[in-house]
């Protein structure tokens, strides 16, 4: 190997000015093409070495293409190299230019040393131009026939290539049907690797259009397949088997022993030195167990260890993608990692980015037996230097104090930090005491007591503002000089610049005012006089409204303002359940860094090789067997009752709470609240499960059925027959309530002939009572929601219903106003459903 | 799938670009660039390692200053690409020796290369220093390592009294030794890192030990390595009692190591780890062979000859972690920490550090740093340092209203406040305040916070018993050296 030429006068960083550096570069390749003198070579390695310098700073150097090209004809590796690299950059720019390389790069794939020949192919493939895309396909032909596995690796990359120049050209050529018999002959695992990834995204592309891919891309998620690259798994490089492991989390097994056999061959890659293939693996553990409830738990137990190593091994920017993982598993399951909370505490010198998922995570795992520890660590946070740490922190420390049923020290924490008159710390506080007392009204007299010694003057944040004075007019009858600050407050109405605030100060003005009168009425007068006059129409228009309330008659304004309250239960969940299982099916992915489904950052076409779920979910309804107990629709309900069920959403707020002062996402973690019970859930669904064929022997299903529930059975339970719910109660419903009871059910053979259209069943059950608010689907599947109501109160159940015509099944999802009785009603729908077509 | 990697200056340079797919816009360089130096996002000041501006996603990671970025379009596994982009980053320091913006610049053909062969379309091909070796053609130019201020981790053994070969930290995997013959030579590196928390009343609250065993093979022909651990090392321990650590007095004797969990690099075989806790590093050579054997019948055309083996796993080559392990046994914390804040007047306090070396004389501890925030109304600070002390500094960061104790010596770069073990240090620093502060002081200033780093010791008591290698002929006898290091992740007590 030659010597490095002249090493000293490497390209130095500083910027040549451009035009005269390139020409001066041209003249002096002109001199060197044709040279054989000796020592050219040397030269001509410092001149390309000056070209690709200029054009990695931006300079654009593609004048001197041809006489590039006619440089090229050396046997120096090196130059040819660099070379390659020139030409790949620039022949799009350059097509006429780019055929005068076509010539050399054909002569090199037919050179002598395997190493020329992929590096020719892989340059050939990597100019981009589609008028010359004729000239690939025999080259690549060859290449993929090679003796050599370094250029079928090529080759096959190089297949990938040609599709995206000219997807017609690569189809003509079968290179796809090529590809996969390499895919499943090729004895150097990379060449399967490139194989496959070309495979995925050409059949992918390919399946909007064809019917013929679309089916190719199944066989890729077929067994045989899946098995032979699970066999050959420990011969592909790390970052190969993350590809295989990514394609093996969307396969469907048939039965539970296969799942225990990939998770037995997989169990040693969680022990992998490399994040990216750890969470490969967690990804096909957690989707495989998602139908086996028991064993998905005991998956969490298993991975827990390996990604707390990953988290804390590495640089800080890969434990940040582990972390995040485990901050979406920690989500969905709390109670699992309850006893795991130190790992969450934050380390001083971590970024910001990485305390705030810790943050979160210690928010969603308190529960009784670990909160005073952690809201201590909190409070050590609260008084921290770093001002968007000890905000976060205490937003933490009250969403604690909001899910917990104890809170009585948490409170007490949080006037201490009132006392601690830092003005960010105060702000934070009083938004949190807001919200505590919107929940625990009975703390209302503790905290008025400190929060009453709070001058709104140094309370500047209007969010924080906002909340002092709801208290104020909240409880006006406690402050003993509510009205005094109130009025001072809206004799300076113009220096409040906040909108939210001088809406806020309208309605506590009236609200003190109803209580307190006499005292009062100065302010009132000001607030409404001011707010008549308000620039902004929202507050205009508040207190013409309050104005003319209070002239109809004060009890109405009254009613209006200060109605009797209900505490609020929970808060809000910001993400729906359905976002948050999106995410947990995107797993191993961007989507939950960014915690949004890939479908909100990423166009259709780049959505990644794999992500074909939606279709997939479909797909395998459609190709199910009578036996197959995997299915993916009843696998995600199973998993949501197992973890997620993020029960009892927003309630409606008391009319004054619009300026409720936490931004959205604060609320993201009602989840720990509803562990536990979603853990209680959990049995019970064992147990409903089996009860279900014996609901549906029963044939005379068409009276009020007493179902045949085991022993203890419940009153039998009565369907009102004129129930009514409009479509936006139903909507508004099914959002907040958890889902109940999640099952399979069947349908009869008679009753999927007589289902022609939807219609045929809807009046079936309307017999039975149960109605439906909407339909649709066209064979094999239908999708119905249904509801009902007890027949002495208004307890609603609603239902969701997916009915495969070709399996006979049905997918029954129940939620209920009182979960108490939806064993009863499950089995009262299930009777109805199985004596359709009977009749 | 990426589209793009580049590697950018402090300043925002490129100092290379390499773009695999074509589906990204050429500016996305400065796009990034300028995202990550004006980051305000949620209140927070530092970009995260992963955003997306206008459908493209932004991956990066910091080696020695330098942004070493990869973009794409797809929705990929982040840690995939942050993963790689480490792994890029340490081949490319495998081969020059030394990582930094002037090897960068001088090496970037050599560079170009190694990106050709780590990504091809924007799959990842390999990342092995070895199968690298053969379509690596340049020759690397060195650098002048002994004038570069130390950087990374490694360079921790180039100071301190038990100087170790510095060489082995800037020598290429590819470079003759100006000698002719390379040397034949591998270093076992244990690195430990600790994150400790006292509470204001001297507890340990949370400790936990995050080690790496690493190796930087020079070694050629890829011997078979067995490197030998504690025998009473055992792995796995109940998910729950973890953080009993109320009394860790008693911990610095014998007894077994516990580590909590524990991973491996791919080349490491376990077959004997249960019975003896040998680790056994093979290449994959041999094994391969067989494998191709038994293998599905091959095509007529698929003749196999003797470089396609060569490009899979092999043994590792350069620098690699063998083990990575986690560990929240008890431990004996090499500091203690004392603080005490005294009110001297409304307007004065005075805060008193003590540390104290809790382990053997024979060590010494170097790069400490202790650093405590005071009360934001502090105006002045005056020090007083023990008498007789030498080579520390104190500092009052007016900017941030930060103390800070030790650091190195302003005059002689790379002399360090050293501590030797058992011996205690205080400083007395005098506050002054621009007012009244409201009652606690402790609530206004810390938790102190330290830095250091201990050569040749180390806290989880793991060891190499034994470095074994494979024997080529009699007089094969490769230089080994087993080294151990203990640094402060975080180290924090509170007030």
């Amino acid at each position: 190997m030659a010597p490095p030429a002249q090493s000293h006068r490497s390209p130095s960083p500083s910027q040549p000015s451009g035009k005269g550096e390139v020409s001066d570069l041209k003249m002096q390749l002109r001199q060197l093409a044709g040279s054989r003198a000796p020592g050219t070579d040397d030269s001509k390695r410092e001149l390309f070495k000056k070209v690709i310098s200029y054009m990695t700073i931006g300079i654009d150097v593609s004048s001197v293409f041809s006489e590039m090209v006619m440089c090229s004809a050396t046997s120096d590796i090196v130059l040819k190299k660099m070379c390659y690299l020139y030409v790949g950059n620039y022949a799009r720019y350059n097509p006429d230019l780019s055929l005068l390389t076509i010539n050399f790069l054909q002569r090199d794939c037919k050179d002598e040393d395997p190493m020329i020949r992929g590096l020719a192919l892989r340059s050939l493939c990597t100019l981009r131009v589609a008028n010359l895309v004729e000239y690939l396909v025999g080259p690549l032909g060859s290449g993929l026939k090679d003796g050599n596995s370094y250029v079928r690796m090529v080759a096959a990359v190089g297949v990938l290539k040609l599709y995206h120049i000219s997807s017609s050209t690569c189809m003509d050529a079968d290179f796809p049907v090529t590809l996969k018999h390499l895919m499943l002959n090729d004895p150097d695992a990379q060449v399967v690797a490139n194989c496959l990834c070309a495979l995925q995204e050409i059949w992918s592309l390919e399946a909007t259009t064809s019917e013929e891919a679309s089916r190719e891309r199944e066989v890729l998620l077929s067994k045989p397949v899946i098995y032979y690259l699970l066999n050959r798994i420990k011969e592909f490089s790390e970052w190969a088997q993350c590809i295989v492991l990514e394609l093996v989390s969307k396969y469907v097994p048939t039965d539970s022993n296969e799942i225990f056999d990939i998770m037995n061959l997989l169990e040693d890659r969680l022990q992998h030195a490399n994040g990216a293939v750890v969470l490969a693996t967690v990804k096909v553990f957690l989707q495989l167990t998602l139908s086996l409830t028991d064993t998905h738990q005991q998956v969490y137990e298993r991975i827990k260890a390996p990604l707390l190593t990953q988290v804390s091994s590495g640089s800080p920017e890969q434990s940040y993608a582990v972390l995040s993982h485990l901050h979406l598993l920690v989500m969905r399951a709390p109670i699992l990692f309850s006893t795991d909370y130190k790992h969450f505490y934050c380390q001083y010198n971590e970024p910001f980015y990485v305390k705030k998922l810790k943050l979160e995570m210690l928010t969603a795992v308190a529960n009784e037996s670990n909160t005073y520890e952690i809201v201590t660590e909190l409070c050590e946070y609260a008084a921290n230097v770093d001002i968007p740490m000890a905000r976060e922190s205490i937003r933490a420390v009250g969403k604690i104090a909001l899910q917990q049923y104890d809170v009585n020290a948490i409170v007490d924490r949080l006037l201490q930090f009132l006392e601690m008159e830092k003005d960010y710390v105060t702000a934070e506080t009083l938004v949190l005491v807001k919200d505590l007392l919107r929940k625990y009204p009975q703390w209302s007299h503790d905290c008025i007591a400190v929060v009453g010694n709070i001058s709104s003057k140094n309370v500047q944040e209007p969010k924080a503002k906002a909340a002092l004075i709801w208290m104020l007019g909240e409880y006006a009858q406690d402050m003993q000089d509510a009205p005094y600050v109130l009025e001072s407050l809206a004799e300076n109405w113009d220096d409040e610049h906040s909108a939210e605030v001088r809406l806020h100060l309208l309605t506590a003005v009236l609200k003190c005012f109803v209580r307190r009168p006499p005292e009062t009425q100065k302010a009132l007068g000001a607030a409404l006089a001011a707010g008549l006059s308000d620039f902004h129409q929202d507050v205009h228009d508040r207190a013409l409204f309050y104005y003319r309330l209070l002239q109809y008659k004060v009890s109405v304004a009254e009613g209006v303002v200060n109605p009797p309250k209900q505490a609020v239960s929970v808060f809000a969940d910001t993400q729906s359940s359905e976002i948050k299982d999106r995410i947990f099916d995107e797993f191993n992915s961007l989507a939950v860094v960014y915690q949004k489904p890939s479908y909100m950052f990423t166009d259709k076409e780049h959505r990644g090789p794999f992500a074909f779920s939606e279709e997939l979910g479909n797909l395998s309804i459609g190709a199910e067997s009578a036996e197959n107990i995997v299915s993916a629709q009843r696998v995600d309900a199973n998993d949501q009752d197992l973890l997620l069920s993020t029960s009892e959403k927003e309630e409606s707020r008391g009319p004054s709470n619009n300026g409720s002062a936490y931004s959205a996402p604060s609320y993201d973690s009602s989840a720990p609240l509803v562990a536990s019970h979603a853990q209680s859930e959990l049995v019970s669904l064992d147990q409903t499960l089996p009860q279900a064929p014996q609901a549906i022997d029963d044939l005379l299903g068409l009276s009020f059925a007493v179902t045949p529930t085991p022993a203890a059975s419940p009153p039998p339970l009565r369907l009102n027959a004129k129930a009514v719910l409009d479509p936006n109660t139903f909507q508004q419903k099914w959002r907040q309530l958890p889902v109940s009871i999640s099952q399979e059910g069947s349908v009869t053979p008679q009753g999927v002939a007589a289902l022609t259209t939807p219609q045929a069943l809807l009046r079936h059950m309307q017999g039975h009572f149960i109605h439906c608010i909407a339909s649709g689907g066209q064979a094999p599947n239908f999708k119905f929601f249904f509801f009902a109501q007890k027949a002495e109160e208004s307890s609603t159940f609603l239902v969701e219903c997916i009915i495969n015509s070709s399996s006979c099944k049905a997918q029954i999802k129940i939620k209920a106003d009182d979960q108490g009785t939806s064993h009863a009603f499950v089995a009262l729908f299930q009777s109805a459903l199985s004596s359709f077509g009977m009749s | 799938m990426i589209s793009q990697f580049f590697v950018l200056s402090q300043r925002g340079d490129n100092i290379v670009f390499r773009d695999y797919r074509g589906d990204v816009q050429k500016g996305s360089a400065e796009i990034f660039f300028r995202k990550v130096k004006f980051w305000r996002e949620d209140g927070e000041e530092e970009a995260p390692p992963v955003f997306n501006v206008d459908g493209v996603n932004y991956f990066h990671v910091k080696v020695v200053g330098l942004l070493f970025v990869a973009t794409t379009r797809a929705n990929v596994s982040p840690s995939l690409v942050l993963e790689l982009l480490q792994r890029i980053a340490r081949v490319i320091k495998d081969y020059l020796g030394v990582l930094n913006e002037d090897s960068f610049r001088k090496n970037f053909v050599l560079v170009y290369e190694l990106l050709d062969e780590v990504i091809d379309f924007g799959y990842v091909q390999t990342t092995s220093t070895e199968v690298l070796k053969s379509s690596v053609f340049n020759e690397p130019i060195m650098v002048d390592a002994a004038r570069l201020p130390p950087l990374g981790p490694a360079s921790i053994f180039m100071q301190g009294t038990k100087r170790m070969p510095g060489t082995a930290v800037t020598k290429s995997v590819v470079a003759n030794e100006p000698g002719g013959r390379k040397r034949e030579e591998i270093f076992v590196d244990i690195i430990e890192k600790i994150s400790l928390t006292f509470s204001s009343s001297g507890y340990i609250l949370t400790s936990e030990i995050d080690g790496t065993i690493q190796m930087k093979s020079f070694l050629t022909g890829n011997p078979e390595i067995r490197l030998a651990l504690n025998e009473e090392l055992s792995i796995g321990r109940s998910g729950r009692s973890i953080y009993g650590s109320r009394d860790y007095s008693g911990s610095s004797g014998s007894g077994p190591v516990i580590l909590d969990d524990c991973n491996f690099h791919e080349s490491v075989h376990l077959d004997s780890f249960d019975v003896d806790r040998t680790l056994t590093l093979v290449g994959d050579i041999g094994k391969r062979r067989l494998m191709l054997m038994k293998g599905p019948v091959l095509m007529g055309f698929c003749k196999l000859d003797a470089s396609s083996a060569i490009l899979n796993q092999v043994p590792p080559d350069g620098e690699f972690p063998v083990m990575n392990y986690r560990m929240t046994q008890e431990f004996k914390p090499p500091f203690r920490i004392n603080t005490l804040i005294e009110e001297a007047g409304a307007l004065k306090a005075e805060v008193i550090l003590k540390i104290r070396a809790e382990f053997s004389p024979s060590v010494t501890a170097n790069t400490i740093v202790v650093q405590m925030p005071l009360p934001a109304y502090t105006t002045r600070v005056s020090f007083e340092l023990e008498p007789g002390a030498v080579g520390q500094m104190t500092d009052f960061k007016e900017s941030n209203k930060r103390l800070e104790w030790g650091l190195k010596k302003a005059i002689f770069l790379h002399k360090y406040f050293q501590i030797v073990g058992g011996s205690d240090h205080t400083l007395r620093a005098k506050l002054t305040f621009s007012q009244e502060s409201h009652g606690n002081i402790t609530k206004e200033a810390g938790p102190v916070s330290m830095t250091f780093t201990i050569p040749m010791y180390n806290t989880s008591r793991l060891q190499v018993k034994y470095l074994q290698i494979a024997k080529k002929s009699k007089t094969y006898n490769p230089y080994r050296w087993v080294r151990y290091v203990t640094q402060a992740n975080s180290y924090v007590a509170r007030i």
